[in-house]
């Protein structure tokens, strides 16, 4: 049996004496689509921080697909075959949404950076950027600047960008901040195609979003983890409404 | 959520927009487009020296030619990484000594080496000191980069002075260029020689640079200048890309360095000085750093500048900072910048429009510009050449700084040029717009 995509045990992170994870332990197996709740301030972004190596844990371990990551640097954990979308749009602004998507591409591919042959040479850059430009439907935005999308279609750049590196796990932080209900419809169908075959894990506020994606669901409150199950049984789950739906709900 | 969504821009249209057939990918145009450019490059520097003929000229475009390679590696750092340096000359002026060095034990030992390969030995010089002061200032780009490219400047300029064997101290180091294995019967003596040698130079070394900002390397330097963080999330190192560059980008600076070398036959602490690093940065910025061809264009008009100003006036170097203080507060682009804006408008056809109000503007710019040259020239006259007497010529009349006529004369040009200038502003904008969207109406 493969080992699980990610595991997480006793993992902690303080900031001066503020503990905002406070031993969590985890596992998601692959393939699965496991999605992250809890109220503002729970931790979840910090969790994605430590899991994507922005940020090092104060203690405990992480492990992609049973080798231990603790500690690397967010590059290391890239090649390893994790890639991770921000909360607050991160891309390339002045590049081109062609260009943005390649650069992902090319680590992908397993290019170095070179400085000896014309990128546009490569065999098989362009059409696995031209591929993603399709899948997150930006293909006819291509060679438009990309801090000049509009706001949807930068956040789908931002997942593009995540599934560009061809890495089978991903984390998505709150794919769909800030977009209107009809294009966090749009953008969970483009979720599901774009992720699949792959193991997700995503934080992410809007409830139908969750229970409509996500194969598990874990409750984070104050830096723990204190239910993972299925959206049915969370939804059930005396503590999670207590702690987090029943405000939510209100 | 709703009050976000409110702020997202409605019909964006993404949600709806349907997956075309047509290719999507940027076009790259042909290769017979892209050599075009290169080609009247090419013609430019083989024929210049039959257009413009005096010594003089040729001494010009000697120095253009050294300080375009110059100018166009400082901007692989700054236009394309990101990396504002203070101490690009630090490669520029070790080129510079160890290609004199090498060209005298070359000299000295009949080593069978001709001239025209020497630049390789500085190109190698900026590359092992680039690659190892690379490895300690790239960690981070931003202030922290810009300090410590100050330190190692500071660091080297005066290490220069400390080892006089090598450096040769003040009086720098010399060397003869005619020495070398002649080939072909060239001896390099006539400068005629020696500014086709820099041509070929500025050329290969041109299109390499050219060519480096399409590898995935110059992608990647691109990228890092946006946004680095996201680049170690898409599992490339920021700082490797970085120290690629700024090593790359100090070979061509040696390499610049070298031709300055064989073009002067000397080489001293000048080269390597934080004079040097900002006159680089100077024309790259104000040939503007957001195309390849600015820094070309920076360094054209610079050297222009200082050998043709520093023969009008001596304070020839205010007027240059003046120029840069306008170029970063009016056109942070460059002048390269300021003229590409205009490349839509002259394709719609539609750019003709802004003639009468860029004539409108031209008058009072003029007026501003002389009135404020005069008053600069009669001030340094009075405080600072007090004893030269206070009666001048300026633009041919004879005037008399002590009096107050000129004063008023001059102190009206500028004033009134300032005001008519600020006053014609909303009219030149308003035709730009007119243009632009005409242009935009020519083009589907």
């Amino acid at each position: 049996m493969s080992p699980p995509a990610i595991a997480l045990a006793g993992l902690t992170k303080s900031f001066g004496p503020a503990r905002i994870i406070n031993g969590v332990d985890l596992t998601v197996p692959v393939g699965e689509r496991h999605a992250i709740i809890g109220p503002n301030g729970a931790g979840k972004s910090t969790l994605f921080h430590l899991i994507s190596g922005r940020f090092a844990p104060t203690s405990g371990t992480i492990r992609l697909e049973g080798t231990d990551i603790t500690g690397w640097k967010p590059a290391a954990i890239n090649r390893a075959g994790l890639a991770r979308s921000f909360q607050v749009t991160n891309i390339f602004p002045k590049l081109t949404v062609w260009e943005n998507v390649r650069c992902a591409v090319l680590r992908a591919m397993g290019y170095r950076p070179l400085f000896w042959r014309s990128v546009e040479a490569l065999p098989g850059v362009a059409e696995r950027t031209e591929e993603i430009l399709r899948s997150i439907r930006l293909g006819h935005r291509a060679s438009l600047a990309a801090g000049l999308l509009a706001y949807a279609e930068q956040r789908a750049l931002e997942i593009g960008i995540a599934i560009a590196s061809d890495a089978r796990v991903i984390l998505l932080d709150e794919p769909m901040a800030g977009m209107s209900h009809s294009e966090s419809e749009h953008a969970t169908q483009l979720i599901r195609e774009v992720t699949s075959g792959r193991t997700l894990l995503m934080v992410e506020h809007d409830m139908a979003v969750v229970f409509g994606l996500a194969d598990r669901i874990s409750v984070l409150v104050y830096g723990r983890i204190i239910a993972t199950d299925t959206p049915e049984r969370i939804r059930e789950n005396r503590a999670v409404q207590e702690a987090y739906l029943g405000v939510a709900a209100a | 959520m709703s009050d976000l969504a409110d702020a997202a821009p409605a019909g964006s249209g993404w949600t709806t927009a349907q997956p075309g057939r047509a290719s999507i990918r940027p076009r790259s145009g042909s290769l017979a487009g892209q050599a075009v450019p290169w080609l009247v490059a090419a013609a430019i520097l083989a024929g210049a020296p039959l257009v413009l003929t005096s010594g003089t000229a040729l001494t010009m475009m000697s120095l253009m030619g050294i300080m375009i390679v110059f100018a166009l590696s400082y901007n692989m750092l700054l236009g394309q990484t990101g990396l504002l340096s203070f101490g690009h000359a630090v490669y520029y002026g070790l080129g510079a000594f160890f290609t004199v060095h090498a060209m005298t034990v070359v000299a000295q030992n009949r080593l069978p080496v001709p001239l025209p390969v020497m630049p390789l030995v500085g190109g190698l010089a900026g590359l092992v000191f680039g690659l190892a002061f690379g490895a300690i200032s790239t960690r981070r780009a931003g202030t922290v980069f810009a300090m410590i490219s100050l330190g190692i400047a500071e660091l080297v300029s005066s290490g220069s002075n400390i080892l006089r064997s090598f450096f040769g101290g003040e009086e720098g180091i010399t060397t003869n260029r005619t020495k070398m294995l002649r080939v072909l019967d060239l001896n390099f003596g006539p400068q005629i020689q020696v500014y086709y040698l820099i041509a070929a130079w500025c050329l290969l070394c041109a299109l390499l640079m050219y060519g480096i900002t399409r590898t995935p390397l110059g992608r990647l330097c691109n990228a890092v200048r946006e946004n680095p963080e996201r680049v170690e999330f898409l599992g490339y190192e920021p700082q490797s890309v970085r120290i690629a560059a700024f090593s790359l980008s100090a070979l061509f600076a040696g390499i610049a360095g070298s031709l300055a070398a064989i073009n002067f036959e000397i080489a001293n602490s000048a080269y390597l000085g934080v004079h040097q690093s900002g006159v680089v940065l100077l024309a790259a910025f104000i040939g503007g750093i957001g195309h390849f061809v600015g820094p070309v264009v920076g360094a054209v008009v610079v050297t222009l500048l200082q050998v043709s100003l520093s023969d009008l006036t001596e304070i020839w170097q205010l007027y240059f900072g003046l120029l840069f203080i306008a170029i970063v507060m009016f056109a942070p682009g460059g002048i390269a910048g300021l003229a590409l804006m205009h490349g839509p408008l002259l394709r719609a056809g539609t750019a003709h429009r802004l003639v009468p109000a860029y004539l409108l503007a031209l008058v009072p710019f003029l007026a501003l510009t002389a009135g404020l040259v005069a008053l600069i020239e009669m001030a340094f006259r009075l405080l600072v050449k007090a004893g030269e007497g206070s009666a001048m010529t300026l633009a041919g009349l004879p005037v008399d700084a002590a009096t107050p006529l000129p004063w008023l004369v001059t102190g009206a040009m500028a004033l009134g040029g300032g005001l008519a200038l600020r006053a014609v502003r909303p009219r030149v904008a308003a035709a730009w717009d007119e243009a632009a969207a005409a242009a935009k109406e020519a083009r589907p």
